[in-house]
């Protein structure tokens, strides 16, 4: 199974985020680099609005992953709620 | 950020369908033909447009917003880091050089980037894909702005920074990446998406941003790295846009894919060649190393880019090629290119140098195969000759290989002893290549590259000194005079890092921003 990955910058608008990100995926690896972190995972990985919400304590848009974000891969699904990675192979 | 999320009328989905798809219409004034003369003639058939989904479903609107917020964010901290003299933490001055080549020859490259994507959106009848091509040339000037921007504060304390845009088109190293960018802009509209939005953003930009603008976070330079993730949180949705652009083309005709495939291969390969520079920068010119080149290459080509053609098997899509060689070759091209810089540091506008005994240490540690056996005695060699005195600068001008514009410095495929070199007669002429990737995509095209500027070749032919220069005056200098048309001082912008200005100002003022004047 192919890894995806998604790089955040780290600062305070991250750290709740990433920490969302490891909880909805316990299959992800997260690897700390100076100024950012690269998660990996196995096949696929989602990251879940409602989750963040529940950490930030406000809500959130998925779209302002943009702001803090590094870089992906694997194919790009985003809904309301869920954007998620995945390779099909 | 604390954005307030006010309740939605639309879902991201809809939304999307509304702002990229009722934008469009049939022409009935003009053909539509007329109106999009580029879109056919490459070959590309294109069925439904209405197929192009965005997979961020970003609308123009969200778009506005998320920029502003980077923008803000990143003025901030590069007003802070110069106010705050930031300049002077960086590990020591020789990373200076790093960015020297990096505002010389990439941010030039972001507004090349700017243009292409403005000219492509305008070439696609569909309005998904046109959306997209509008945000990624907005973002591309931002890059080029943010970067002119921050490197500004460097230029006015050191040198070498002074006048990228005229050294863009002359100075003998940049044609590399200039070339390579004009080679883009000047292909049909899915060559260009595929040249810059799949091979280039998706199969390497990671190689640019992600390691060199840690490093640069690791060094110490914070304005360097505030532009460098400012433009890296656009890169996600270039990256995303770039594999949308492969499958979107795929999927419409079957005819498309061979024509898709050859593209690939070109491109990966020409992206290829533009990053031996990043590999030497990586290598050589980050004092506080984050990982080498060849970790970044197995990462994020191997891995990253293994798991993309895996996926895109099932369109028929293979590995590009010239793998076997790429393979062999992490271990050798930084070392290749630096020792290159080094001979040719009296043309530069930046400085070169011998790593430290630790520094030297650290890549026989990560090139095991190679470094001691190859590497390492030559800098060592050229290290005893410099004590004597006789630091080395090549006098001679290299070969250049007609496509990617390098010299003629990379070695054969499993012989790391022996320059590669491959030659092809076209029309009376006699045409160099450096390897059989750069061989085989000049043959494909070859009305194209016989076109290209060389720098070696313009200087002899007396094309790059001053006007009013007589070349056959007694005690002509060409040297000299190349360096005038390149506007770099002699012995200011150029030569070795050792005894440099830049070296014993920078000592000279960090020396006064930790003590008090006596």
């Amino acid at each position: 199974m192919s890894k995806v990955f998604i790089a955040l910058q780290t600062n305070d608008d991250t750290r709740q985020i990433i920490q969302a990100i490891l909880a909805d995926n316990p299959h992800a690896i997260c690897n700390e680099q100076p100024a950012m972190v690269k998660i990996d995972a196995e096949g696929s990985l989602v990251v879940r609005r409602s989750t963040i919400e529940e950490l930030i304590g406000r809500d959130f848009d998925l779209q302002e992953l943009h702001i803090n974000l590094i870089s992906l891969t694997g194919n790009v699904d985003e809904t309301d709620d869920e954007l998620t990675l995945s390779w099909n192979a | 950020m604390d954005m307030k999320v006010g309740k939605k009328k639309l879902g991201l989905k809809e939304k999307y369908q509304h702002m990229t798809r009722g934008l469009g219409w049939e022409t009935t004034y003009q053909s539509m033909d007329d109106v999009f003369p580029f879109v056919k003639y490459e070959g590309i058939k294109i069925h439904d447009w209405d197929k192009w989904e965005d997979p961020f479903r970003l609308t123009m609107d969200a778009y506005w917003k998320y920029q502003a917020e980077k923008e803000r964010k990143l003025y901030a901290i590069i007003d802070a880091y110069a106010q705050n003299n930031g300049h002077l933490n960086v590990t020591d001055a020789r990373y200076l050089n790093a960015i020297k080549l990096f505002l010389n020859g990439i941010s030039p490259l972001e507004y090349m980037a700017h243009r292409g994507f403005a000219m492509t959106g305008r070439q696609f009848p569909g309005v998904g894909a046109r959306v997209a091509c509008l945000m990624q040339s907005l973002d591309e000037i931002r890059h080029a702005q943010t970067q002119i921007h921050s490197l500004s504060n460097y230029n006015k304390y050191y040198n070498g920074f002074h006048d990228y845009r005229h050294m863009l088109e002359r100075v003998w190293y940049l044609s590399v990446p200039r070339s390579f960018f004009d080679d883009a802009v000047t292909a049909g509209p899915f060559e260009f998406m595929v040249a810059i939005g799949f091979s280039f953003e998706y199969v390497l930009t990671n190689l640019l941003f992600v390691p060199f603008v840690s490093g640069a976070a690791y060094n110490g330079d914070m304005g360097t790295m505030t532009f460098g993730f400012s433009a890296q949180s656009d890169e996600a949705r270039h990256m995303t846009l770039g594999l949308e652009v492969i499958k979107f083309v795929l999927e419409q005709d079957p005819d498309n894919l061979p024509i898709v495939q050859q593209w690939i291969d070109k491109w990966t390969w020409r992206g290829y060649r533009v990053l031996t520079l990043v590999g030497m920068m990586m290598d050589y010119m980050l004092p506080k190393r984050i990982m080498s080149w060849k970790e970044a290459w197995e990462v994020y080509f191997e891995e990253n880019g293994g798991a993309l053609f895996k996926d895109l098997a099932r369109y028929g899509i293979r590995p590009p090629k010239w793998l076997d060689q790429i393979e062999q070759d992490k271990d050798h091209i930084s070392h290749q290119a630096w020792a290159t810089f080094y001979n040719y540091a009296a043309a530069c506008n930046f400085h070169t140098w011998i790593p430290t005994d630790d520094e030297l240490d650290w890549l026989s540690q990560k090139y095991p195969n190679s470094f001691d056996k190859y590497y390492r005695p030559r800098l060592e060699h050229w290290r005893e000759e410099a004590k004597k005195g006789n630091r080395f600068y090549n006098k001679t001008l290299p070969m250049l290989c007609q496509t990617c514009q390098i010299p003629m410095i990379f070695t054969e495929p499993g012989d790391p002893t022996q320059i590669c070199y491959r030659e092809v007669d076209y029309k009376d002429n006699k045409y160099h290549f450096c390897s059989d990737g750069c061989k085989e995509i000049f043959e494909h095209e070859p009305e194209k590259y016989i076109q290209a500027w060389l720098p070696v070749h313009q200087i002899y032919q007396g094309n790059c000194f001053e006007e009013g220069v007589d070349p056959t005056a007694e005690g002509f200098d060409p040297l000299s005079a190349v360096l005038d048309y390149y506007h770099l001082a002699q012995g200011r912008d150029n030569l070795d890092f050792e005894g440099s200005e830049d070296q014993k100002n920078f000592e000279a003022w960090r020396g006064m921003a930790t003590k008090n004047a006596a």
